[in-house]
């Protein structure tokens, strides 16, 4: 009845959490790449119990962040006709593009925008509606990018006419490499996201690990997989090791999907990408490739997809102080910006990480004690 | 990389021109939507809002509520829309240990709408008011264009007599007081989720709708000093705390492990990325009472719920979650939009 699995047992936590307070003998900062731990992380309180010379810092790991504004627009724009039914994940519906508008209050104004939880819904959705253009605004790192290949290749083979899709989905490699290349770069370690290593396996962070040195520790969301991947880490470090070690192994995470990599392989090609907060970074995107690509919705709606630039910005916002830029670079914490509740809330986001449900700012905002 | 970018998005439009969904789900955006635009036109000043308005007659106090209901679907497992109607008002008037008097029942039917299902849902109003020792008594009947209703909206007000002595309400909240629940959170909200098909998971939990005049009355005929009373509907738990508090003045101390959560409801919401604390219920309540009262009113809340329990206290000046792992932090209040995570 409490909810509470076991793999929660305080018990165990405590038990990981003496070993990392013994064992972190030197001042050390790991970066946690996804957006997902870094909410567990706060929602736990884990980082108010962990040895205060460990330093965690917030990565750009939440897709929903880093989805480029523009392409925000191009689905508000898309949203707008209306032949046009968009399916999408429940968060992007709160992320506004370059200017105040988001996909919620396109659905306000009548829009018809859907929330879907598995990509293959919407072909179900585009054969309910055969008068209807379906698009799928697909978003997300490694683990998505899957399902969005799946259904990319089953509206292709079925020959569906009604349905496309606008992708952009992010790799997560080129972002550390991004990370670790900056000049004020502070990270010593990273605990990698195990969903996306579900997928990718721990081929790709080797060469990382290798070149840049730092131990990369494959860790997975609950508190108990948290904290088996911090100790891990602050081991390699203090013996001056960096490996690539797999600290949640029950996902498989260590080789990852063969079949899954396939479909990616096969449906997409990679190209550079512009991130929100950090700028383009070189193949670090995934777009479709051919034949995949008819079914890419810039074809279908060339106007749509590719907005006009001049853009309404909202001219009233005063965005002036916000450092979401170094927050999703790792390079500052939520709580050292200067508009951190001062005009700046999830109410009233100044920037990308307080906008979405995963972002840094906003899991400093829920879980920490204001002053 | 070169020098590091700084891309702020614009200022989020939450105070924009239109009403969203969020704005009806019990939560923040509901709360903005109160006290920045309702109120305000309506010319209501008083800042603390009840589940019923008291009234006072030479007879004594009446309490007086109305409540609006829209769910999809209109049948769900545990309940209907017509069984909802009616004890979501007569849980209302509880709220304030009120018993029922009389009801009416407004409908808005929707062109297309089978009478077969009408009728079937007006029976089970009327075997839920007839559960609760109240009756139907006016009324009103309006029919829609196809495509202007989903089917069928049900409002229902109510009338219901508050005992001699009884005053339960947020002001009446006291430092040291123990937080209660009735039983255990969310089952109605992912019942309904599940039901609607869209987000692709099932769950064998039947919705938690039920009438609480009996436990609220059995608690006052106990002779239980009830301070603060509300059911845990739009917004959860959270949202009722939230509110509570604010209106009290005070701040609370609850913990999470003793929180009662179903295991099912604890995985569904885990699957969506959504917070067990701001899921609806419809037949649960959180109560507030002195310390010395805690365990006798618990263990009349639990004939009724086996998942009743006690799960912190008032005090201090912010409403804090103490974490499983025993650290401190806000409990969040929801936005009021439930949109699944991505991952």
């Amino acid at each position: 009845m409490s909810g509470s699995p076991p793999h929660r047992q305080r018990q165990e936590v405590q038990r990981l959490l003496d070993a990392l307070h013994t064992e972190t003998r030197r001042s050390w900062t790991l970066m946690e790449v996804c957006g997902g731990q870094t909410h567990a992380i706060l929602r736990h309180g884990l980082d108010q119990l962990i040895p205060p010379q460990l330093e965690l810092i917030h990565g750009p790991g939440c897709p929903v962040c880093v989805t480029a504004a523009e392409t925000i627009d191009r689905a508000l724009a898309l949203a707008a006709r209306p032949e046009v039914i968009l399916c999408t994940y429940g968060d992007m519906l709160r992320v506004p593009g370059t200017g105040p508008s988001h996909l919620l209050e396109a659905r306000a104004n009548g829009a018809d925008v859907r929330v879907i939880t598995a990509p293959l819904d919407v072909l179900a959705v585009a054969r309910s509606h055969p008068g209807r253009q379906v698009v799928f605004f697909a978003v997300g790192f490694e683990t998505t990018a899957p399902a969005t290949a799946l259904l990319a290749h089953q509206a292709w083979s079925g020959g569906a006419q009604n349905l496309s899709l606008l992708v952009s989905h992010v790799r997560v490699p080129p972002a550390m490499e991004a990370i670790l290349t900056a000049p004020e770069c502070r990270v010593q370690g990273f605990l990698a996201a195990g969903h996306v290593c579900a997928v990718m396996g721990r081929t790709e962070y080797e060469p990382i690990a290798a070149q840049h040195r730092r131990p990369i520790v494959i860790t997975g969301f609950e508190p108990l997989d948290l904290l088996e991947g911090m100790l891990r880490a602050v081991r390699q470090l203090e013996r001056g090791e960096a490996r690539v070690e797999d600290a949640y192994p029950r996902a498989g995470a260590g080789v990852g999907n063969a079949s899954a990599r396939a479909l990616i392989t096969k449906v997409f090609t990679r190209c550079d990408q512009h991130w929100r907060g950090l700028g383009m970074l070189p193949g670090s995107g995934l777009r479709l490739r051919p034949p995949y690509d008819a079914l890419d919705a810039a074809r279908r709606f060339p106007s749509a997809a590719r907005p006009d630039t001049d853009t309404d910005t909202d001219t009233d916002t005063d965005t002036e102080g916000c450092i979401s830029g170094l927050v999703l670079q790792g390079l500052a914490r939520p709580d050292a910006c200067p508009r951190f509740g001062r005009g700046c809330s999830p109410e009233r986001p100044l920037g990308a990480p307080m906008v979405s449900a995963e972002g840094a700012c906003a899991a400093y905002w829920r879980y920490r004690e204001r002053t | 990389m070169t020098a590091p970018l700084n891309l702020p998005c614009p200022i989020s439009p939450d105070d924009g021109p239109v009403v969203l969904l969020g704005h009806g789900g019990g939560g923040l955006l509901s709360q903005r939507l109160l006290q920045q635009v309702i109120l305000p036109a309506l010319g209501t000043t008083d800042g603390v809002l009840l589940d019923a308005a008291t009234l006072k007659t030479e007879g004594g106090e009446l309490a007086f509520s109305t409540d609006g209901h829209v769910v999809r679907p209109l049948e769900f497992p545990g309940g209907d829309i017509g069984s909802l109607a009616v004890f979501g008002t007569v849980n209302d008037l509880a709220m304030l240990g009120a018993t029922p008097l009389a009801l009416s029942l407004g409908l808005i039917l929707e062109e297309g709408l089978p009478l077969s299902t009408l009728s079937r849902l007006l029976r089970s109003a009327a075997a839920a008011a007839d559960r609760c020792g109240v009756s139907v008594v006016t009324g009103d009947t309006k029919v829609v264009e196809k495509g202007k209703a989903d089917g069928l909206f049900m409002t229902t007000a109510g009338i219901g007599r508050i005992p001699a002595g009884v005053s339960i309400g947020p002001r009446a909240i006291r430092s040291g007081d123990v937080i209660l629940v009735s039983g255990d959170l969310g089952r109605h909200g992912v019942a309904i989720l599940a039901a609607r098909e869209e987000l692709g998971f099932s769950t064998s939990l039947a919705s938690d709708l039920a009438p609480l005049h009996g436990s609220v009355q059995a608690l006052l005929a106990a002779g239980l000093d009830l301070h603060a009373l509300r059911d845990l509907t739009r917004g959860g738990l959270a949202a009722a705390l939230h509110e509570l508090c604010r209106d009290a003045g005070l701040g609370a101390l609850v913990h999470e492990a003793e929180v009662p959560v179903h295991g099912a409801v604890a995985s569904a919401c885990e699957l969506l990325g959504l917070d067990p604390f701001t899921m609806a219920s419809e037949g649960r309540f959180v109560l507030m009472l002195p310390e010395a009262q805690a365990q006798e009113a618990l263990k009349l809340l639990r004939r009724w719920q086996s998942g009743a329990a006690i799960i912190g206290r008032i005090g201090g000046e912010a409403l804090l979650l103490e974490t499983s792992l025993g650290v401190r932090r806000p409990l969040e209040l929801g936005r009021g939009e439930l949109l699944p995570r991505i991952c």
